[in-house]
């Protein structure tokens, strides 16, 4: 062995023999999980074709149904706003929901388990990647949609726009590690779970109007998902008439989204740490059943 | 056969309870998405001719997902979540009679939801179709119609996605929706820019939806200006003239793409994509 392989060799045993424990384990763990989320998703540029088109297919119907009802032109942007917010409720859906079932299908979820990694830290790994990666997608849908239909934009308060959409993205995101423990405990019922959560949910939560024109009870319980008054607040924040279709004040909305990101996150370790106590006690979680 | 597997594919999941109100639940959600829309911007007017054209379009293209979606998603179930379309492939069956017996089961279960929804909207949220006006004979001709043309669509897509190997799940959702768009379904094709609208004058699903409009409502579907010069029988020849030519594209589509999926070994190729 030469010199240089000998140094290849030192380095490579130096790096990978270091144990990682604790704190620095946990933050590399969301790392690496939303490592291929973030970058590797990226290198499949088709599907970002997809994820744009399909949302701009939706966009661009209700888009002409307003135009063809001769609606105010506010409307328009309140669906291009909720058209590039589905992304978002998708990516929910299908990426953080799903996924620990998906993983139980293709073997992932008992490697996971047995991995002296945190199952939380994982779940924040997949959120913090479809997050990112799924902003990408929601700005090109907006960029587009705005380019397409004109729609102007006046935001009274980038503070508050910044703090309610990160807050929306927490409590979202927090919700969806805590459905990704409960369709895994739902079984091979997981994909229609997700299925049926779309147009009931966009129709609940007001995604292509605003969600005060629903009864008052409706729309405060569609308000359990945070999208609803994260959609709701950043609408009177971005257009100059958005106040008069506000169905409660941003602060309010502030509020309950801060409200509502502790107790998700939260709630998610504690289904995610009795998923990991039947998976380990009875094994019957990681079980493939394909 | 193909139409019974089908139906027991899509509903062995669970109760026949919680499968019909999965069923229903989605299309009358999308519906109401519309009415709600409706409602806000004409603050309740549910009189006007603009509505029936809405929601009966909206109902009726429940079908195009349902019935072309469902024949070329049949491809992508059996190849690569159920591994056994090799295995159909070689036994002595009609494979695309095959995968239109397969589009039958989204087409009862696209006719239940169509059924609610219409239903809905006739009882409550004043959808005014009165039955004694209503021309049957025109209504179950266009629909057989066009059943058989978006089942032949349908052909056609998974004639495509036997070829392809990624992306092939997005193939019929992306269809269904751009032809939701060019096809007038929720919108007068006049809403269109005009350089865009004969795309939707070349599409069978225009004639489909503006017959069944007119054979359930009468002359409140010919109230708007694209297809008003056009009598129901000149419709319905063009409506014939465009399944026949769809049709015929469709069944060599998919013979060439049949062929070319057999001749590079596709047919069991399963990417888990």
């Amino acid at each position: 062995m030469n010199t240089r392989e000998s140094k290849i060799n030192f380095a490579v045993q130096g790096k990978y023999s270091r144990k990682d424990t604790g704190w620095r384990l946990f933050f590399k763990t969301i790392i690496a999980r939303a490592y291929p989320r973030l970058i590797g998703q990226q290198r499949e540029v088709s599907w970002l074709v997809f994820d744009v088109v399909m949302p701009m297919l939706a966009v661009i119907a209700y888009v002409l149904v307003y135009r063809a009802l001769e609606a105010p032109e506010e409307y328009i942007g309140f669906v291009v706003m909720g058209g590039a917010m589905t992304a978002f409720w998708m990516n929910i859906l299908w990426s953080m929901s799903s996924q620990l079932y998906w993983e139980k299908e293709q073997g992932n979820l008992a490697l996971y388990i047995m991995a002296p990694n945190s199952m939380m830290a994982i779940l924040l790994g997949m959120a913090l990647g479809g997050m990112l990666a799924t902003a990408m997608r929601a700005i090109a849908v907006t960029l587009l949609g705005s380019f397409m239909f004109g729609v102007t934009y006046t935001v009274s308060s980038y503070l508050q726009l910044f703090l309610v959409f990160m807050l929306a993205m927490i409590a979202l995101y927090g919700m969806g590690m805590m459905m990704a423990s409960a369709f895994l405990l739902f079984g091979r019922e997981a994909w229609h779970m997700a299925n049926l959560a779309q147009e009931p949910i966009f129709l609940a939560s007001g995604f292509y109007f605003p969600i005060k024109s629903l009864p008052f009870w409706v729309a405060a319980g569609a308000s359990i998902i945070p999208l609803t008054l994260g959609m709701d607040a950043m609408r009177q924040l971005i257009f100059a008439s958005g106040f008069q279709f506000g169905f409660m004040t941003v602060r309010t909305e502030i509020l309950i989204l801060a409200v509502m990101s502790v107790a998700f996150v939260v709630t998610a370790k504690l289904l995610l740490a009795y998923v990991e106590k039947i998976a380990v006690r009875e094994g019957r979680i990681t079980e493939s059943r394909r | 056969m193909a139409a019974w597997l089908g139906w027991v594919i899509e509903s062995n999941w669970t109760d026949p309870f919680l499968f019909a109100v999965y069923s229903i639940v989605k299309p009358i959600s999308g519906a109401a998405i519309l009415v709600v829309m409706y409602g806000i911007v004409t603050q309740g007017n549910f009189d006007s001719a603009l509505f029936p054209y809405i929601y009966l379009g909206n109902a009726f293209y429940i079908y195009v997902g349902a019935v072309m979606t469902g024949v070329s998603w049949a491809v992508v179930d059996d190849r690569e979540h159920y591994k056994t379309l090799k295995y159909m492939y070689i036994a002595p069956i009609y494979i695309p009679l095959y995968l239109l017996g397969r589009g039958v089961a989204r087409f009862i279960t696209g006719s239940i939801a169509v059924f609610i929804t219409l239903a809905a909207g006739i009882l409550f949220l004043n959808v005014k179709i009165n039955f004694a006006e209503v021309d049957w004979l025109l209504f179950f001709v266009t629909l057989i119609l066009g059943v058989v043309m978006l089942a032949l669509l349908g052909l056609l897509l998974a004639g495509i996605t036997l070829t392809v190997a990624r992306h092939e799940g997005f193939i019929g959702e992306a269809t269904a929706g751009a032809l939701y768009i060019f096809s007038g379904a929720v919108f007068p094709l006049d809403v269109l820019p005009e350089w865009i609208r004969p795309v939707g004058y070349f599409m069978p699903t225009t004639y489909w939806l503006e017959l069944l409009r007119r054979s359930l409502v009468g002359n409140v579907a010919q109230a708007f200006p694209t297809l008003a010069n056009f009598s129901n029988l000149e419709i319905l020849g063009i409506l014939l003239g465009l399944s026949l030519f769809f049709g015929a594209v469709s069944i060599w589509v998919f013979k060439v793409c049949d062929a070319r999926a057999r001749e590079l070994g596709l047919i069991d190729r399963t990417t888990n994509y």
